[in-house]
């Protein structure tokens, strides 16, 4: 029992992390602060639900899921990069946008996807369980991610994400960078989505609320895990992190405490893994301005 | 190899206010011109050079680079062409990348950035042979993040980012200013070798004045967005500092208790 539920717990790490990989590529590498998550989630979740539930191709469902996503990234790209919009303020638009549409796609709130074929059971005849293929899926996504960020696109994106003037300056146009890191998080997202659908069996409007702070709180979990520099090691650290915070969830919930509750746990553990070099800074400015009074001023 | 004519630039702040940073400006520089550009505070230096590489519109007036209308060019356009060092260090390269994916970044300048590797073995080789010119130790860190790097090292990583693709300008806005004394003479003395080795043309803003005169063949001295005085070799080379001082004021129409202070 015990054992089924952990399982099952890992494949929930598993699956969302691969919309950590595409949290990870917003807020790390591009150090933008993308809310179109919440909606491009959820986005995924939609399109690939109302295609298998309408008899069409799980895997083509999963492709469209993906494109969608895409253009879910490419339109928070627009609103920033080329409309002036605040980052934050874009991807808030998109995702309450996306919220209608996915009501749209759907037709109504929720799909049930219950002894349709999914992905899933496809590669279960073959003996593949969820586990497996979430695994595979996960380090395909992870290694291509990784490639990419040390090809010459994935330079100019990391270059865009960590001081814009450089970049410009060799020629780079960081506007076209945003738009493709913000379109290919959101792929990975959706894709995440999709997956997700069809691992729990149904896709439901409501299932994106708090994707993003989930996905941040993987990639800061990771970080402080796995404690190694390089690129490579980053992606690990997002994957690590998914499968430990759905891990502590699940602690959480067998200590007692209520589903509805984990938001607002996941909300308070981000805020404090992010306020940790503040608190401290406000702490040390606390200590100097104790013993003010003996400082000489020194040059 | 740079044309400038009639070049406005026109800032409007929050409150309406227009402040005229570039009042028609019409320059030309030629090919090899390694030009001084001096002037108080607010004079237009910083615009003029940014207008040059784009980083804003203009309200009047035309940029030429080597015949090419690059007027309407957005700024990464024109980077295939310009190499630009910053007064502030950090903002010429990207902290959390390593040296040799700086270096390649700045070697690629101007192509469209691809699907290959964006460093590879040979690259490696030439970045080794690059930066033992610069004669600090750098060509042994290839890997370690430019974060790492001082102000000084970093300034000059971004030197020779700036150089290494032979850009048809190379614009240097106060690049030593922000530097300890020792450093900022050892980078200006990179400055001059490299622009000597690689025949750059080149614009550098300075507020030493004994610098705009060392340096390059030819100096400009601006005024409220305007050039006031263009000088260049043989004549310049018989000015000294109290020279320029003195035109200074007399250009300006009027005796300023401490020019020198203005100016510096
Ligand atoms: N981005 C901007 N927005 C508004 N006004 C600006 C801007 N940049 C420059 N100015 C104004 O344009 C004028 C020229 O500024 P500029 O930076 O070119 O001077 P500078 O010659 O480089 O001076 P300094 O020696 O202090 O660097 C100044 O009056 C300045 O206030
Ligand atoms: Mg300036």
């Amino acid at each position: 029992m015990l054992w089924s539920a952990l399982v099952g717990t890992i494949e929930q790490g598993l699956v969302y992390g691969i919309m950590a990989l595409g949290v990870y590529l917003t807020f790390r590498v591009l150090d933008f602060p993308d809310l179109t998550v919440d909606g491009s989630f959820p986005l995924g979740a939609a399109v690939a639900a109302k295609i298998i539930a309408d008899g069409g191709n799980p895997f083509w469902g999963v492709c469209l899921a993906i494109v969608a996503g895409c253009a879910a990234g490419l339109i928070t790209g627009v609103l920033n990069a080329k409309l002036k919009i605040s980052g934050l303020l874009s991807g808030i638009l998109t995702m309450t946008a996306l919220y209608s549409v996915n009501l749209r796609i759907m037709g109504r709130a929720n799909i049930p996807l219950l002894r349709k074929p999914t992905v899933i059971n496809w590669f279960g005849q073959y003996g593949l369980t969820p586990w497996m293929f979430f695994i595979v899926v996960l380090i395909l996504t992870k290694l291509l991610l990784d490639t990419f960020l040390k090809t010459e696109v994935g330079f100019a994106l990391r270059a865009t994400g960590d001081n814009e003037q450089m970049p410009r300056s060799c020629g780079v146009s960081t506007d076209s960078m945003k738009l493709l890191g913000l379109s290919l998080s959101n792929a990975l997202v959706a894709l995440s989505g999709a997956l997700v659908a069809q691992y729990q069996g149904f896709a439901d409007v409501g299932m994106g609320i708090g994707t993003v702070v989930a996905g941040l709180a993987s990639v800061i979990v990771g970080q402080a895990l796995v404690r190694v520099n390089g690129l490579g090691w980053a992606t690990l650290g997002a994957i690590v992190g998914s499968i430990v915070y759905r891990l502590a969830i699940f602690g959480a919930l067998r200590l007692g405490l209520e589903p509805t509750d984990l938001r607002l746990i996941t909300a308070v553990l981000v805020v404090i893994a992010l306020s940790g070099p503040s608190l401290q800074s406000i702490w040390e400015k606390y200590l100097r301005g104790k013993d003010h009074a003996a400082d000489i001023p020194t040059l | 190899m740079l044309r400038i004519s009639q070049l406005c630039k026109i800032f409007t702040s929050g409150n309406g206010m227009e402040q005229t940073a570039l009042d028609c400006v019409d320059l030309h520089v030629g090919p090899g011109d390694f030009v001084t550009i001096i002037g108080s505070n607010g004079a237009g230096k910083s615009t003029l050079l940014n207008a040059v590489a784009g980083v804003y519109g203009v309200e009047q007036g035309r940029i030429w680079i080597e015949g090419q209308d690059v007027t309407l060019w957005p700024e990464h356009r024109r980077a295939a062409l310009i190499g630009r060092v910053f007064q502030d260090p950090m903002i010429g390269t990207a902290a959390s990348m390593t040296i040799e994916e700086n270096l390649a970044m700045a070697l690629k300048r101007g192509c469209r950035p691809g699907l290959r590797f964006g460093v590879n073995q040979q690259n490696r080789e030439h970045f080794q042979e690059l930066l033992s010119l610069l004669d600090l130790g750098l060509e042994n860190r290839l890997k370690e993040p430019v974060g790492l790097l001082s102000g000084g090292q970093r300034q000059a990583l971004t030197l020779l980012m700036a150089t290494v693709s032979s850009p048809k300008i190379l614009l240097l806005d106060e690049h030593t200013a922000a530097l300890d004394p020792k450093t900022a003479e050892q980078i200006g003395e990179l400055t001059r070798k490299i622009v000597a080795s690689r025949r750059l043309t080149a614009l550098m803003v300075t507020h030493n004045l004994q610098d705009a005169l060392e340096f390059g063949n030819r100096t400009l001295m601006m005024d409220r967005g305007n050039v006031i005085l263009d000088v260049r070799n043989p004549r310049r080379a018989k000015m000294t500092v109290d020279d320029l001082l003195e035109q200074f004021a007399s250009l300006r129409g009027k005796r300023l208790l401490d020019d020198r202070a203005l100016l510096a």
